[in-house]
């Protein structure tokens, strides 16, 4: 479903060359749940970008869904990252002055949906989340757990093929994190792939994988199989 | 999408309004100044009798000094003088060889109003033929102009204008009624509505943008009494003799001369005619310079009289001058703006938007603020025009409004005018890379 082979990406800044991949190769199943880890500049985010089309890479070979998505246009990346793909960030990235309603909208708005359809679709995941009864807020009339769940909600509104979270409980409390993550790991269940970066190895426990990054590369026998544990969380 | 756009750009501008209002202020003081401009240059340039003004020659024919050196027209010939003599304008009145034929001049006579208490008052005249009013079509309160009949058989009659008729018989219909002009009687035979060419297209000799004249009355009558002569008159040789019968007989030129032509042959026909006639005049005496005669429609006559003054035109060039530096300062905004909005850019291309879609987007929000500029800058727009008006009463007072094509203009000038200042904020907006912004939150 995706499959990275040697990817590389290099910054370059004047004469300086910084390697925040070398030859990372990895495969992703559909319906995974895999949990990236590493520590600070190991390259977790940048492999996250470049699965999420936000990045573009320096070699090697990028597949979705079967498709090598190595050279696509701006506005076919773009259809990509609209239609499969859903992200959820630390800081939640909500737009402050919409209300919920139209923060989930966003992306339905993008992908040329109807009013109806994207009125249903955004009425939906907000129920999913817990929230419906508070889509004419503001975000900033909610908590912290309460906006990623938004956020969350609108990765979700476009019925991705994946969920990309970067770091999804880095600015909750712990009871707030532990609810957002059985809020991923209900997605998951529910078949929607998802990649998820963190620091916390209890949170990365409770994804089916866990792949572990150091200079820009898989750690190797890093990568391994765990049991989800949403059970003891 | 375009109403969400509106949408999504109306909120930016609420987001940062010391910022927007920044904006919207600068490009409005670009445009409040350069429409101030545009409108005068607009009106003075704008075409007075746009329904016949192709129809409507100023005839010139150069009777002038064989050693005279005028300046060189724009079409590399000599430039007859602007005026006939009145020998010429009566043989052209005579020979009737255009559709219609106006020879006239401007006057002051002094009007002695009925009333016991009231004072007399001079007014503005013109000395003109029947023609004139169907000429230039002249639109009519009561009655009509005089007849031909009236020309010819030195017929006092008069037409007044509105505001004279208000003055002097109240707005009621004076038609049949006298006025005293000059210690006579003239009969009203009519009077026209609000009458204001802009420019006085027919008569840009005297004050091409002063006000239409008070009355109208026949041209052989003005003669007939030797009434007064108000405007230009130049004369490249004395007259053979004293007395007014000798300045009619002389080559002084103090009368305009317009003709109707309704197409190419009766204008090449009027040509042919007007050669003929100075070769004819060249016989006896006259007409000591090379055959010149001109025949200009109303456009280009006042393209050759310089109606816009060259003033007028570096003014201009000036206000639009000023207008790119506020469109630069709004650029600087711009980019503020934009750069500051970098992280809900790259939020909505991770989320699906394309560059094209957040360049329209940012272009809309551009376009919003242009209107507001445009808005707010025709409201500055009144301002300078008023302030114009208050210090050049008399030279431009009939300069000064503001019709729908310049409201359009401003407003399509301003949204214009902040698209273009929009175009590299917003390309560089969309070149923000999402990933960086993303991580850095």
């Amino acid at each position: 479903m995706l499959s990275m082979q040697n990817i590389s990406k290099v910054y370059r800044a004047g004469l300086v060359e910084t390697h925040a991949l070398r030859e990372f190769s990895l495969e992703v199943k559909e319906g995974e749940f895999i949990s990236v880890t590493g520590p600070s500049g190991s390259g977790k985010t940048t492999f996250l970008n470049i699965a999420g089309l936000l990045e573009s890479f320096t070699a090697g070979r990028f597949e979705l869904d079967g498709r090598d998505v190595s050279a696509l246009s701006d506005s076919e990346s773009s259809k990509v990252r609209n239609e499969k793909i859903g992200f959820v960030f630390q800081s939640f990235n909500l737009i402050p002055d919409l209300n919920l309603f139209d923060n989930v909208d966003v992306p339905l708005r993008y992908r040329g949906f109807s009013a109806a359809e994207r009125k249903r679709r955004i009425e939906k995941v907000l129920e999913t989340v817990g929230l419906a009864s508070r889509m004419k807020h503001l975000p900033s009339q909610l908590s912290g757990g309460q906006q990623q769940r938004v956020a969350i909600a609108r990765a979700l509104a476009g019925e991705p093929r994946f969920l990309l979270a970067d770091e999804p409980t880095g600015n909750l409390d712990s009871h707030m994190a532990m609810s957002v993550m059985e809020l991923i790991a209900e997605i998951n269940r529910n078949g929607t792939t998802i990649i998820m970066v963190t620091h916390d190895p209890a949170l990365a426990d409770m994804a089916s994988r866990n792949v572990h990054i150091l200079d820009g590369r898989v750690s190797n026998g890093a990568a391994e199989t765990r049991v989800a544990r949403l059970a003891t969380a | 999408m375009f109403s969400y756009y509106l949408k999504l750009g109306w909120l930016s501008i609420r987001r940062n309004p010391l910022l927007s209002a920044l904006m919207i202020a600068a490009i409005a003081v670009g445009i409040g100044a350069s429409m101030t401009i545009i409108t005068v240059n607009y009106v003075m340039s704008g075409n007075p009798i746009p329904q016949k003004s192709d129809q409507l020659f100023y005839v010139q024919l150069d009777n002038w000094d064989p050693n005279w050196d005028p300046n060189d027209s724009d079409d590399g010939n000599l430039e007859p003088r602007d005026q006939l003599t009145y020998l010429d304008a009566m043989a052209l009145m005579k020979a009737g060889k255009a559709y219609r034929q106006v020879a006239s001049n401007r006057t002051g006579l002094v009007l002695e109003p009925q009333g016991e208490d009231e004072m007399p008052f001079s007014v503005d005249t013109r000395n003109t033929w029947s023609d004139f009013f169907p000429m230039f079509d002249l639109p009519f309160i009561y009655g009509s102009g005089w007849d031909d009949s009236a020309d010819q058989n030195l017929e006092r009659v008069v037409v007044l204008s509105k505001e004279i008729n208000e003055r002097v018989f109240g707005g009621e219909n004076p038609v049949g009624r006298s006025v005293r002009l000059n210690g006579m009687d003239f009969r009203v035979v009519g009077v026209i509505d609000e009458y204001q060419p802009v420019p006085k297209f027919y008569d840009v000799t005297n004050d091409a943008f002063g006000e239409a004249e008070d009355i109208f009355i026949p041209f052989n009558v003005a003669v007939e009494y030797q009434f007064p002569r108000n405007g230009n008159t130049n004369c490249w040789k004395k007259p053979d003799g004293d007395g007014f019968e000798a300045f009619l007989n002389s080559e002084c030129i103090w009368i305009q001369f317009w003709a109707e032509l309704r197409n190419d042959t009766e204008k090449q026909d009027y040509m042919d005619f007007l050669n003929a006639y100075v070769a004819q005049q060249k016989e006896i005496g006259r007409f000591p310079r090379p055959i010149n005669n001109r025949l200009s429609d109303v456009m280009e006559w006042m393209e050759k009289q310089e109606v816009v003054e060259d003033d007028a035109q570096v003014m201009l060039g000036l206000s639009l001058l000023f207008l790119m530096v506020c469109l630069l300062n709004t650029i600087g905004l711009l980019l503020a703006k934009f750069m500051g909005k970098s992280t809900d850019i790259s939020l909505r291309r991770a989320l699906g938007a394309s560059r094209s879609s957040l360049f329209v987007q940012h272009m809309i929000e551009t376009g919003l603020i242009g209107l507001g500029g445009g808005i707010l800058g025709l409201g500055l727009t009144w301002v300078g025009l008023r302030g114009i008006e208050m210090l050049f009463e008399d030279i431009v007072k009939n300069l000064v409004s503001l019709d729908w094509v310049m409201v359009v203009t401003a407003i399509g000038l301003a949204i214009a005018s902040a698209l273009l200042a929009g175009l590299y904020p917003t390309w560089r907006a969309c070149r923000i890379a999402p990933a960086t912004q993303l991580k850095i939150q």
